[in-house]
């Protein structure tokens, strides 16, 4: 058994209501009792969730919407801090995005790889030095030097799986980005992620395609109302999850 | 140790790429980017040349040189306090996701504008020469320490006003109205000689004071007034340190409430 990367011990993230104060301060001082009220009060996005993911391992997890998954990411990532427990990370976490968040349209593709790779973990050096392989894979050689904004919806996220493709990641978290441009290109994206994986990179992958988690994954957590339900063999964890 | 200069290293390229971001964008726009930048303060003088000289014939010596020399360190204040308003807001995705220190992203915005500010002190140069007051050897340690304490006192304040924007979204038209508020409250279009004697006083709880009364001693009479100086640097310390503890006890909120 190889040694955990991941751990989450008695997770539990809540968030405050926070609409009133969002609103403005104008709400918030004309509604002043209500609003103080409002905040007290709590949702509950995640609760008491404890698991492992060991190095190497690709791990799926599974849920509807609002069930909690983006905020088990968030938490991951080090974006947010959860409420109760603990959560230990061993290594080097890179976050892949909305593809193309980061990117700023103004910019040209090439200026946009730099940026988004800087953010993403890399260093300049290393994305300049890894740039014309970047290029390569995301096939827009003839536009890279124009804005983005006159990139087509599909380019623009063919440009942001490249530079994810050229990240050095330990640890990869996941959040749907992997049905990505034509079909030759999702081929490619799929080789990449069965590369990572092979390298022996960490992922955890959140889908709502159960046939991508059950091929990919070595195992499951199916989310449900803000706790585990199931955990263990992909196969078994997606019959859970259709079946309940 | 290593671990640390690593970290260093990348932070030092995050905020390099942050802000040759903000810089780019700005100057994209338009072929005419360094234009721009300097305009708005240049159309603003001739603005109140026109209202407080030649109409009102306010009496100020060397007015032109006077007004020049306040409105490009303002500019650099409120610009990049307007910027941080919708600094974090702009940047949702990132701050949901990644995780690094999220004071780099206001702190982009303000070298954004610090780049512009520098850019633009030949246009200064260029109207003191004119004018023929005397280029001095305090000018060569005067800029770069008006600027550290303009730079902490507009860092401090771009972090508490980007950072309470998030929870209070209608901050902005507050902060539209303070920067009126404090335009007028600084001696930028009028002289210190011409405000009422009692009143004076009051003028140092403003924290811009200091600083413009910094830069009007410096381009107008070549030498940097130190008491002055250190009480502005003090103040612009502390506010940076307000803004700073406010922003980091708020961060963790921030991908909750984006």
């Amino acid at each position: 058994m190889k040694e955990p990367v991941i751990v989450f011990d008695g997770v539990t993230k809540t968030y405050p209501y926070y609409g009133y104060i969002t609103a403005g301060l104008k709400m918030f001082l004309f509604n002043l009792p209500e609003a103080i009220n409002h905040t007290k009060k709590s949702f509950t996005a995640l609760r008491e969730i404890s698991f492992e993911v060991c190095g190497g391992e690709c791990f799926g997890v599974v849920g509807n919407n609002g069930a909690g998954k983006s905020t088990l990411l968030g938490l991951a990532a080090g974006a947010l801090k959860p409420d109760k427990g603990t959560i230990e990370i061993k290594g080097r976490v890179s976050p892949l995005l909305e593809l193309g968040a980061g990117f700023h349209p103004e910019l040209t593709g090439r200026e946009n790889i730099v940026l988004n790779g800087v953010l993403l973990g890399m260093t300049r050096k290393r994305v300049v030095r890894k740039m014309d392989e970047i290029i390569g894979f995301s096939e827009l050689e003839e536009f890279i030097d124009q804005p983005l904004r006159t990139y087509s919806s599909g380019m623009v996220t063919r440009l942001g799986f490249s530079v994810i493709a050229h990240l050095d990641p330990e640890i990869l978290l996941v959040d749907e980005v992997l049905a990505v441009g034509d079909i030759n290109f999702q081929k490619k994206c799929m080789d990449k992620i069965m590369g990572f994986r092979a390298n022996g990179v960490t992922m955890v992958l959140v889908s709502h395609s159960l046939d991508q988690v059950q091929r990919l994954c070595d195992r499951a957590m199916w989310i449900d109302h803000h706790e585990i339900r199931a955990i263990g063999e992909p196969a078994a964890v997606c019959q859970a999850y259709q079946g309940g | 140790m290593d671990a640390l200069v690593q970290n260093f290293s990348y932070y030092k390229d995050l905020v390099l790429v942050l802000t040759a971001k903000e810089i780019k964008v700005k100057y994209k726009n338009s072929l005419l980017g360094y234009v721009w930048s300097v305009l708005n303060p240049l159309c603003l003088a001739v603005v109140f040349y026109f209202a407080f000289k030649f109409v009102m014939k306010v009496p100020v010596e060397n007015f032109t040189l006077f007004l020049i020399s306040g409105l490009f360190p303002w500019q650099w204040f409120s610009t990049s306090v307007n910027a941080s308003i919708t600094a974090l807001l702009g940047n949702a995705s990132l701050v949901k996701k990644v995780s690094f220190p999220r004071y780099f992203i206001p702190l982009a915005t303000v070298l954004n504008d610090t780049f512009h500010f520098v850019v633009s002190l030949p246009i200064v140069f260029g109207f003191v020469v004119f004018y023929k007051v005397h280029l001095t050897a305090a000018w060569v340690y005067g800029i770069p320490l008006l600027m550290v304490s303009q730079f902490f006192m507009t860092y401090g304040c771009a972090l508490a006003v980007s950072a309470l924007n998030l929870f209070f979204r209608d901050l902005e038209r507050l902060v539209m109205i303070g920067l009126t508020v404090l335009f007028y409250m600084t001696p930028i279009i009028y002289d210190m000689s011409l405000v009422p004697e009692g009143f004076r006083q009051y003028f140092l709880l403003n924290p811009l004071f200091g600083i413009i009364e910094g830069w009007h001693s410096l381009f107008l009479r070549g030498h940097v007034d130190w008491g002055l100086y250190l009480v502005s640097l003090l103040q612009s310390l502390v506010i940076f340190g307000v803004g700073f503890a406010l922003f980091k006890k708020l961060s963790w909120k921030f991908a909750e409430v984006l």
